[in-house]
Parts: C-alpha cells; structure tokens; sequence
C-alpha cells in the first residue's frame, strides 16, 4: 500500500512533510498507531512522542505538546502547539525544565499550579524521550 | 526676495528630516520581511485547522460548544487592533475611520477591546467603553501573546460581559496593499461544508475533541490577525516613510533653486553696483 504523507504543522512553521509507513502518536487516550488505509480519525494529543518509520527503513522521533492528529487512509496530519525533531532538541535544556517541574511537584510550595508543573513535566519527558536521552 | 540665509536653513533642516525618514524606512522595510515571513509560515497550520474544522461543523452541537452558540447580543465586543505608534501613513486612521463606522452603524450596546496605543487613546477620548486594551505588542507577535488575549476574549465571552467578538484589524497583501477588515471570532460560526462530518471517527467523542479544538481556533485566529496587522503596520510605515523621503528630495531640488537663483541675483546686483560705482567715478 502507497505509504502515508505524514505532516507534522505547528502555528510558526511547517516542522515536517515526509512519508512513513507508520506513524505512532500520543492521542489523549494513549499512544495510538496510524498504517496506511486507517479510517478517518480525529483525535487531540498530549504532550508526548511522535515515532514514524520513514519509507526504506529505520525510525525517527519529534516531540510534541499537545495538539491533534487528522488521520486518512492516505495522510496523517499532525497539528501540534509546538513539535520539534529529535535533532533540534536541546537536550540541557529539556533536562533542566525537567528537573526544575520535579522539584516543584516534590516540595508543593504553596500556589503552586500542580496542572502546569505537570504539564511541563510532560513535555520535558517528551522532549527527552524523543532525543533519546532517557 | 527670499533670504539667503533662511534658505539654507531649511534646507539644511529637511535634509536631516529625510535622514531620518530614509532610516526609518529601511528600518520598516526590514521588520517587514520579518513579519511577512511569520505570516506566511502561520498559514498552512490556520488552513489545516480551518479545513478540520469545517468538515466537523455537522458535529457542532451548540449545546456542548458554548464557543459555537449563538445567543441574543446585549453588547457586541470589536477587537481594535491597531499600532502602538504613528508615522505610518494611513495605516491607524484607515482602522479607526472602519471602527467608527461600524460603531455608528451599530444599534447594539458596543464595547471594545484595544489591542495597540492609537485606538486606545483614540476611543477613550470619545468616551466609547474599553473592557481591556492591550499594548506593547512589539514587532513580532508570538504565540504566548496571542493565547493571553485569546484567553482573555473567550473568558469575556463565556462569563457574558460581551455576547459577540469582531476582530478588527488589516489584512496584509503586500507593501503596497493592506485593506482594514471585519471579522467574526465568536460565537465560532459553523461554515456550511460539513457533509462528510460523519464518517470521522473522534476520539473520545466528538464533543471532546471539539472542545479542544475550538479555543485553538481562536487563539489561531486572534495569532494570525496580530501578524497580519504587524506585517500591515510595517507595510504602511514604509510606503509612507519611502514617500517622505522622496517628498523631501523634492523640496530640496526645489529650494535649492530658489537658493541658486537668490546667489545669482545677489551676484548681479554687486556687479551691478560696482559697474555703476564706477561710471560715477569717470
């Protein structure tokens, strides 16, 4: 079967415009997988890792946090808030906000906004899975 | 005659005006690129999102959307977004000419939202109600300062203080070409096309993944109508700065002539003093 048109958008640009012969996505109810001829599907996404098999082998990673998935039997969009490829992640960085999220949902100082350290939390793992540095 | 002196005065004065209108110009010319760029790169997510959106209006169902239900209008919210500074040509004028328009036109209770210094200073001399205005968006709008604002209209929105938001704000076409416009933001009108709505599949439910989509749009909307008004801004301020500059060319050359002219009349006239000194002398 002729492989998917995968398409990862974010607000500020294009991230991505491949072909794969698979796609797995974090949908808000779990990690799903597209193959070519899926049905129609719309879904939002959590912040997690986007994997794709690009057409002749191996297997490459983004991050992303949060945003939808638009699946065809043809394509795959992916509209994500922001999406970054497994080499243009700052890993220092990712570790940094991760440990900061940490540290704030072990100590709870008071008005800490818990949904938002985990969130960042989240999308720090994300970033750190996708480099491939966990 | 004109005086030699408050000749080249002006003269001197206009050309460091056109220095600074020739600086500003390229400065302009710039942030424009800048700017058109990031309008361009917003583009393909807003299409994509719009187009998602409207093949899931048959699943609209106003009920569970607030964002997508209309309800009777006690006040109508306009977003004014305009600059923060002048010496843009028509640029402020052109939007506030639009608003006034609008507001006159207008038998509901109104109410504005300023985003930009020019309309909020404009509207507040005339005594027309501001629920917020924002200011210091800087040249290049980021997303964290759409979602803020975006956050703040639906905030308005739902609570009930307005029962409808318009964006005003210009269009970007090119340098050349912005035209102020019009646009509905909420409630999220459902645009028609949806007839193959059904065979989706949403996950959870249609409605879950509407309500994570419909406050996207929005902040999408209100993302590209900030980029498209700074591209415009810098648009305007360059045509206008680059008419200036050859404005002041213009005044130059003509000033300059009368100058030379005035040299060569004051040239004859000692000659001419010092011929007839002379005949007086034989």
């Amino acid at each position: 079967m002729a492989p998917l048109k995968l398409e990862v958008i974010t607000p500020e640009r294009v991230t991505l415009k491949a072909e794969a012969e698979s796609v797995i996505a974090p949908g808000v109810l779990g990690y799903l997988g597209v193959l070519p001829g899926h049905a129609p599907l719309i879904t939002p996404l959590k912040a997690g890792v986007v994997t794709y098999r690009p057409e002749g082998g191996g297997e490459e990673r983004l991050a992303v946090s949060g945003g939808f998935l638009e699946a065809g039997p043809e394509h795959v969009v992916i509209l994500a808030d922001t999406a970054e490829k497994a080499d243009e992640i700052d890993v220092e960085r990712a570790r940094q906000a991760k440990a900061r999220a940490e540290k704030r949902l072990r100590e709870r100082p008071p008005g800490l906004d818990v949904a938002r350290a985990e969130a960042a939390l989240q999308r720090a793992t994300a970033r750190l899975k996708a480099a491939g540095a966990v | 005659m004109p005086n030699m002196r408050d000749l080249k005065r002006r003269i001197r004065s206009i050309r460091s005006t056109q220095h600074i209108t020739r600086a500003m110009k390229m400065v302009a010319a710039a942030k424009l690129r800048k700017a058109q760029a990031q309008v361009t790169a917003a583009r393909p997510y807003a299409e994509k999102l719009e187009e998602v959106i409207g093949r899931l209006t048959g699943a609209v169902d106003p009920e569970t959307q607030p964002l997508a239900a209309a309800r009777e209008v006690k006040k109508a919210g306009y977003v004014l977004i305009t600059g923060d500074r002048g010496l843009a040509g028509g640029y402020n004028a052109n939007l506030i000419r639009l608003t006034e328009e609008r507001l006159q036109a207008e038998e509901r209770p109104v109410a504005l939202v300023t985003v930009g210094r020019k309309g909020r200073d404009y509207f507040r001399r005339r005594r027309v109600e501001i629920v917020r205005s924002f200011t210091d968006i800087g040249d290049e709008p980021d997303l964290i300062q759409a979602r803020e604002l975006a956050r703040q209209l639906v905030e308005l929105y739902l609570e009930g203080s307005l029962d409808e938001v318009n964006l005003i704000y210009t269009r970007f076409y090119s340098a050349l070409r912005q035209v102020p416009r019009i646009d509905r933001l909420l409630p999220i009108q459902a645009s028609g096309a949806g007839e193959e709505g059904g065979d989706y599949i949403y996950e959870p439910s249609p409605a879950e993944v509407l309500k994570s989509l419909l406050p996207r749009y929005c902040e999408i909307k209100v993302y590209q109508a900030l980029l498209e008004a700074k591209a415009s801004e810098h648009g305007a301020r360059m045509t206008a700065m680059d008419n200036a500059t050859e404005n002041a060319a213009e005044m130059i050359d003509k000033l300059t002539l009368s100058f030379n002219r005035a040299r060569q009349a004051a040239i004859t006239r000692e000659i001419v003093e010092v011929v007839a000194g002379a005949d007086a002398l034989k």
